[in-house]
């Protein structure tokens, strides 16, 4: 019981001290993703961007960045191999391929990497499932959008029930959020969020669907969930779903059940709507928004904790 | 003689009405018949193409590679073909498989407005020598110039011909022949057409479509296909040939075809329903009626209003959860109302 109180009332300590000194923290890829990032940043009384960084000082993440007053840099991951001082935290919104460097050299320098490309070298990370664990990985891979989104929902019906036959997630997202990588990428984002679900569900078998809808107003993201499980229990699982939204609103507040969990035509079925924030995307973007209050969410956790105890 | 391609989508889109429930025998029997009859290409899969067997669109009772195998052993002058939807299949999982077995025609399909995510698909599918077409989906939601931007892309990206589908059997005639003289006027490679029969205009827009251009047009034998089905395809046969195309397939044999399917195949004749009607003026996507029916059944709300909801929210083919969502929410409203 006393240890207890020991350890929390230190780590408030060190909240307390986080607060006066807020850890500083890169930004790798002046894109969407990036840009959204930083004003997510500006907002977190935990971490401070020191410099914001990409390729191209016209780009419009990159004027954005200096309207601002961030200290910005064009030369990429060299920004941060000549001035290895310049932060304590990298978010990495490259590529993936760009991340398969960057992680060698980031790791040279040991700092901290959150990972938003699907790299996947990282340990990977659903805040709501596995946050702590996750502090003790110097590089956290944040899986996709669509996992981000899907693979908590899973996560419970694998903790609900025994013996989960098989899941489906179908996300439909606004074509004008889906930009030319996602397009390309339809085939690797199927796969990764499959394996994801496998992971965290434990469940065998599984299918993911991406749907692209061109309707005018932008559609909000929205994601559905299919499971066949041998017992049902649908009062648990209501529950429990209930438990994890709370947690996952903790970091993306739009996340809204539109269909809570069913038993329809021998399946359950429940589906999520996620509205983005509207920083730097639009809020139709809830499947971009997403990833980034998920990474945010691991950086402030890092600057509450003690970074030096690092593996 | 003005020749016409026919593409058979029997045991493709007549898998949407029989909930996906292809059997081994269904397949048998129609392969050899329609190879028998001299039919060019011959579609076989799930509704929705290759691994699409889900919850969301009804689980097949045969999977995709049983499917297809069972299709090549009793086709040997007709092509095999299948349809692909990126987002739903994937190189890798899919049409590696698929290709082992021996598949020569590949259609390679988007919503109509999103063709860029079948770049992938169709180059990996010319590289491997096959015959491929890109397919513009629930086409009536896009209009003739946003239709072309997307046919050049799949153009550009190898396609050998770009057929549009009227998914959910929305089209007037005039609305088939602008569209596919437009494309007609403006693309390399040849313009197909896959017709519905929500509004009765299967026949007439299948004709319209090849007055207008078209050489390649999708038919099924006695319509077999989604909601109110698709051009019937031993009508059309005996229309065009009445009208001096040359498809090559003979009409008896067409027509032992259709009366196989009617009599092994299918659990009910196609025939116009309320329903489909309804799906028709709504322009929501065909293969949805099933799945309509059922979940107004559950909610107790009336199946028109769920499909112009569906409708007005503009769904595409692929969101059948939004079902639910909408008859669950007509339901609240009911019961809000009732108190």
């Amino acid at each position: 019981m006393s240890t207890t109180k020991v350890s929390s009332s230190s780590r408030l300590v060190s909240i307390g001290e986080t607060l006066l000194k807020k850890i500083k923290v890169a930004i790798l890829g002046s894109g969407n993703i990036g840009t959204d990032l930083l004003i997510k940043v500006l907002r977190s009384p935990f971490i401070t961007c020191s410099l914001f960084i990409g390729r191209n000082l016209s780009s419009r993440g990159m004027s954005k960045a200096i309207n601002l007053g961030i200290p910005v840099s064009d030369r990429s991951i060299d920004a941060i191999l000549n001035n290895p001082d310049c932060c304590d935290l990298v978010f990495d919104a490259t590529s993936a391929l760009s991340h398969q460097y960057h992680a060698k050299v980031l790791g040279d320098l040991n700092k901290i990497v959150i990972d938003l490309t699907p790299a996947k070298l990282g340990h990977l990370c659903i805040p709501a499932i596995n946050l702590e664990e996750c502090l003790n990985y110097k590089n956290v891979n944040m899986v996709t959008c669509g996992g981000q989104a899907s693979i908590p929902l899973a996560y419970v019906i694998g903790q609900t029930h025994e013996h989960v036959e098989y899941i489906e997630v179908v996300s439909t997202i606004a074509s004008k959020s889906a930009g030319p990588a996602t397009r390309l990428n339809m085939d690797e984002y199927v796969e990764t969020t499959e394996k994801g679900i496998m992971l965290y569900s434990n469940c065998k078998k599984t299918k993911a669907i991406l749907n692209l809808n061109p309707a005018e107003p932008c559609i909000d993201m929205q994601t559905t969930v299919y499971a066949k499980v041998q017992k049902p229990d649908l009062v648990a699982l209501k529950n429990n779903i209930n438990d994890m939204l709370k947690k996952i609103q903790k970091y993306v507040p739009s996340y809204n059940i539109v269909i809570p969990p069913t038993y329809e035509n021998d399946r359950i079925i429940m589906s999520v709507k996620v509205k983005g924030l509207g920083d730097y995307l639009p809020s139709y973007a809830g499947n971009l928004d997403i990833i980034n209050c998920a990474a945010i969410s691991v950086a402030e956790e890092f600057a509450k904790s003690n970074p030096k105890s690092l593996k | 003689m003005k020749k016409v391609i026919i593409s058979d989508a029997t045991l493709r889109d007549g898998s949407h009405a029989i909930s996906h429930k292809l059997t081994k025998e269904h397949i048998e029997i129609y392969a050899k018949a329609a190879d028998a009859a001299g039919i060019p290409i011959v579609e076989v899969g799930h509704g929705n193409g290759l691994g699409a067997s889900s919850l969301q669109v009804g689980l097949s009772l045969l999977d995709d590679i049983e499917m297809l195998e069972i299709a090549r052993n009793n086709l040997s002058q007709s092509k095999l073909g299948i349809h692909v939807i990126p987002g739903f299949a994937t190189i890798k999982r899919d049409l590696v498989r698929a290709f082992e077995i021996g598949v020569d025609v590949v259609r390679v399909a988007s919503h109509c407005t999103e063709a860029d995510i079948t770049e992938r698909h169709i180059s990996y599918s010319r590289e491997k020598g096959k015959e491929v077409y890109g397919v513009l989906m629930m086409s009536h939601m896009a209009s003739k110039e946003l239709l072309l931007d997307e046919a050049l892309k799949m153009q550009t990206y190898g396609a050998e011909g770009i057929i549009i589908m009227d998914s959910a059997g929305a089209y007037l005639p005039y609305d088939v022949t602008e569209r596919i003289a437009y494309l007609v006027a403006h693309l390399k490679v040849p313009v197909g057409f896959h017709a519905h029969n929500n509004l009765g205009m299967s026949i007439a827009n299948s004709i319209a479509a090849i007055e207008a251009g078209a050489k390649i047009i999708d038919a099924s034998a006695c319509g077999f296909g989604a909601g109110a089905g698709n051009a019937q395809l031993e009508v059309l046969i005996a229309v065009l040939g009445k009208m001096g195309y040359e498809t090559g397939i003979d009409l008896y044999k067409a027509l032992d075809a259709a009366d196989l399917v009617e009599e092994k195949i299918m659990e009910v004749l196609p025939s116009i329903k309320g329903i489909s009607i309804v799906s028709g003026l709504a322009g929501v996507f065909s293969g949805f009626s099933k799945h309509v029916m059922r979940v107004s059944k559950e909610y107790n709300v009336d199946p028109r209003d769920v499909f112009f909801e569906l409708g007005k929210r503009k769904v595409v083919a692929g969101q059948e959860d939004m079902i639910v969502e909408v008859a669950l929410q007509l339901s609240n409203k009911q019961n809000r109302g009732a108190e």
